[in-house]
């Protein structure tokens, strides 16, 4: 009832000033100008007083629109989920070429792994989008446009609301649940790439196609069971071309608070997967092409740990995070050594396989002022023992015809900085003296963007 | 397979612990933990997912918050998108469905109140702005009123045994509340005019309550963190247009308004902003008396 009053004073005000500005030599004029004004300020704010006065005191005559009825909400695009989107990219300096990167003393889990591309270049942009299906179902689809040109499917799946007394079943793509940070997407990790444990096991990140069953205790603490049953597709499994699921895990997380400062969350996953001819390429003594290709099976168990402080559980202005997980990883089976494509010297051979090996890592991740963070990261590979019936039983091929699996204790340091203008960008700076492949040490420098758009994403925990 | 066996005995035990009588409550900042238990009494069994010292922003759905979600009856939130960031989470990973969204087991007090700043304009260049409005709704009594006769009422239809009880401690409760306005607003007058700069805006609907006049904010946007360029802008209008009081939430980084306060010379507050920001704000009625009296100490 005011704000009608308080426009017009404002336009006859700017009219007067216009019309008396032109007469610019009257200072007397400028002068009455002045007393208006400031007439008129004290006017509107006695009006501004008793505007507020009025809702203050009246409370419920000056209704504004409650949050649930929002304005605006009718029509087709009414229902439309909640869509965001992940622009990513890198700048990235290396000593040694990308291309030759390998992970060595380890079968290569055929994931994108090594480091991104010299020069500049795109990260995977993400398009989010979820909503509730109905009261029954949650739907999230997490579509990939790779630097390629490519869309990738990253996550595609339905979500139970209304199961209850704390199952929730998944079903379609998913990030599986082994471990910790195998659930969170790349734009929220803390450095640029994953570890090495999960490069050399898990291609990278797990995500697979089947469901997933969780279930969370009615208990004052946190303790969370799940299994999963898949198809199995991605490494360590291959797609086998068979009915039933190919590949399965169950893991459990419980976890809690110390205090209102302190908050924690541990796990144990185990995951079990077939392949049948999952190939790598390699090269012989002389450098000739040769396609391995394991049969068997594959079983990997991960510990995993996180506790995060933030003083009162305040992270706004410093906050703390160490995460570290460890991996024992067990393959099973027959490898095939293939040459007839390169030297053909052996041809085909085939003999029993077996590896036992095992992988670690450890961050920490310091705000040490708002909008800035440093991290740091150590990852390690124990080779352990790679028992390779085509050697051992000299078939033919020697060690030096398997230069993947040479004896190497694969490492690396990494250390980043990154700044946050607000919750929805990040730069980052991050530097790695890399010991992947044998004999060589790479230092990769990356600064890498990452911009969130629409909706407000949820982060977790 | 020793953690399994582990998982298994842990899984049994809580299986086999007697389910609670009382109404289990999920509130999500302090004052709604408080304002239920005002309106529920012994009846309910309240756990309160943040502190005073916390920002609602900024929380992380942590285990302990998934476990306690998982066994709530009721949660009770702010709502207008202040959970965004954690509350989706804790409805989607604790397997309970009384909590989702558009069920009864879910409250959000800014459905039940009108809400000011509602943006014209939404677009991230203008900060973290909240779509519906801004929902630090708990600072004006009339909102405490109107969203306790709401929550009240989701009380008794999910706890219909005991809504008779629920009625009475309402009943009580807005008789003692609607006598303690009537006094917060006597001794309150003075207050009226007041010029004050915030750190946040999450004092609007106290300023707007009492008439303070907020002239100015330490965040540059709503959500970003105060810097040194805007708040020597700020201090140069403070030049021009003078404030009594800088003026800041118990959860919110003290250093800006330090800085503002030294420079400008003009003191410092800090506001319990909910029920536990202050020794004496234990209770809503403590938290609108420390509030009152924190304010009148430095308007002189």
């Amino acid at each position: 009832m005011f704000k009608p009053n308080l426009i017009a004073a404002a336009v006859a005000l700017a009219c007067a000033s216009a019309a008396l500005a032109q007469d610019a030599d009257s200072s007397k004029i400028r002068e009455e100008l002045k007393q208006m004004k400031d007439d008129y300020e004290q006017r509107v704010r006695a009006l501004e007083k008793r505007v507020s006065e009025a809702e203050a005191t009246a409370g419920k005559s000056e209704r504004g629109t409650p949050a649930g009825a929002v304005a605006g909400r009718s029509g087709e695009s009414a229902f439309n989920p909640a869509i965001s989107l992940i622009l990513q990219g890198t700048y990235a300096n290396t000593s040694q070429d990308p291309e030759t990167y390998q992970i060595t003393g380890f079968v290569p889990s055929g994931g994108e792994v090594g480091p991104p591309k010299r020069s500049f270049g795109l990260d995977e942009t993400e398009l989010v989008v979820s909503a509730n299906v109905d009261p029954y179902f949650r739907g999230h689809l997490v579509a990939a446009l790779t630097p390629e040109n490519e869309v990738e499917v990253e996550e595609a799946y339905f979500q139970t609301l209304a199961l209850g007394k704390g199952f929730t079943l998944k079903g379609g793509r998913y990030f599986s649940g082994i471990g910790y940070q195998n659930e969170i997407h790349q734009h929220a990790w803390d450095f640029q790439d994953a570890p090495l444990p999960y490069k050399a096991f898990l291609g990278g990140q797990l995500k697979q196609d089947g469901l997933q069953l969780r279930w969370v205790a009615p208990t004052p603490f946190f303790l969370e069971l799940g299994a999963e049953a898949t198809s199995g597709d991605q490494f360590p499994g291959s797609d086998r071309n068979k009915n039933g699921t190919n590949g399965g895990s169950v893991f459990g997380h419980v976890g809690g608070d110390i205090g209102p400062s302190y908050a924690w969350r541990a796990g144990v996953s185990y995951l079990k997967a077939t392949a049948q001819d999952r190939p790598y390429e390699d090269v012989d003594s002389v450098g000739g092409a040769v396609t391995n290709s394991f049969t068997g099976d594959a079983k990997l168990w991960i510990v995993d740990a996180i506790l995060k402080w933030a003083p009162n559980g305040n992270p706004a202005r410093t906050n703390f995070k160490l995460q570290g997980e460890y991996f024992s990883f067990e393959q099973d089976g027959t490898l095939t050594y293939d040459d007839t494509g390169g030297t053909n010297a052996f041809g085909t051979v085939a003999s029993s396989f077996a590896t036992d090996q095992s992988g670690w890592y450890a961050q920490g991740v310091w705000q040490f002022m708002p909008r800035w963070r440093v991290g740091y990261r150590y990852d390690r590979l124990d080779r352990g023992t790679v028992t390779n019936g085509i050697v051992n039983n000299g078939l033919g091929p020697t060690a030096a015809d398997f230069p993947v699996l040479a004896d190497h204790n694969p490492s690396r340091n990494t250390v980043m900085i990154d700044w946050s203008p607000s919750e929805f960008s990040r730069l980052r700076v991050q530097y790695a003296s890399d010991e992947s492949r044998i004999g060589v040490t790479d230092r990769v420098f990356i600064v890498q963007y990452i911009m969130s758009l629409g909706a407000h994403g949820a982060h977790k925990f | 397979m020793k953690w399994l066996k582990i998982a298994m005995t842990a899984l049994l035990a809580a299986l086999a612990a007697p389910a609670s009588a009382a109404l289990n409550i999920f509130a999500c900042e302090p004052e709604w933990g408080a304002l239920a238990k005002e309106l529920a009494g012994e009846k309910a069994s309240i756990y309160v997912a943040t502190t005073a010292l916390q920002d609602p922003h900024r929380i992380e759905a942590r285990p302990s918050l998934i476990a306690r979600a998982r066994t709530a009856d009721l949660v009770v939130c702010s709502g207008a998108e202040l959970e965004i960031g954690w509350l989706p989470l804790l409805q989607s990973q604790s397997g309970n469905p009384k909590i989702q969204t558009g069920q009864a087991g879910l409250f959000e007090a800014a459905d039940h109140v009108a809400l000011l700043e509602v943006p014209r304009v939404l677009d991230r260049s203008q900060g973290d702005v909240h779509p519906g409005g801004n929902p630090h709704i708990h600072l004006s009594p009339y909102n405490i009123e109107e969203v306790a006769v709401a929550l009240a009422q989701r009380m008794a239809q999910i706890d219909s045994g005991e809504a008779a009880h629920y009625q009475v401690r309402t009943k009580a409760f807005l008789e003692r509340w609607r006598q303690a306005i009537v006094r917060w607003e006597r001794e309150g007058a003075p207050l009226k005019g007041m010029p004050i700069v915030v750190h946040h805006k999450d004092l609007t609907y106290l300023s707007k309550w009492l008439g303070l006049r907020e002239i100015g904010e330490l965040e540059p946007k709503p959500g970003l963190p105060p810097t040194v360029s805007h708040l020597s802008n700020l201090l140069s209008r403070l030049g021009r247009d003078p404030a009594k009081a800088v003026v800041r939430s118990a959860y919110s980084d003290p250093q800006a308004a330090e800085w503002l306060s030294a420079r400008a010379k003009i003191p410092a507050v800090t506001l319990p902003f909910t029920v536990g920001g202050s020794d004496k704000a234990k209770d809503l009625f403590g938290l609108y008396d420390d509030t009152l009296s924190r304010l009148l100490a430095v308007n002189k």
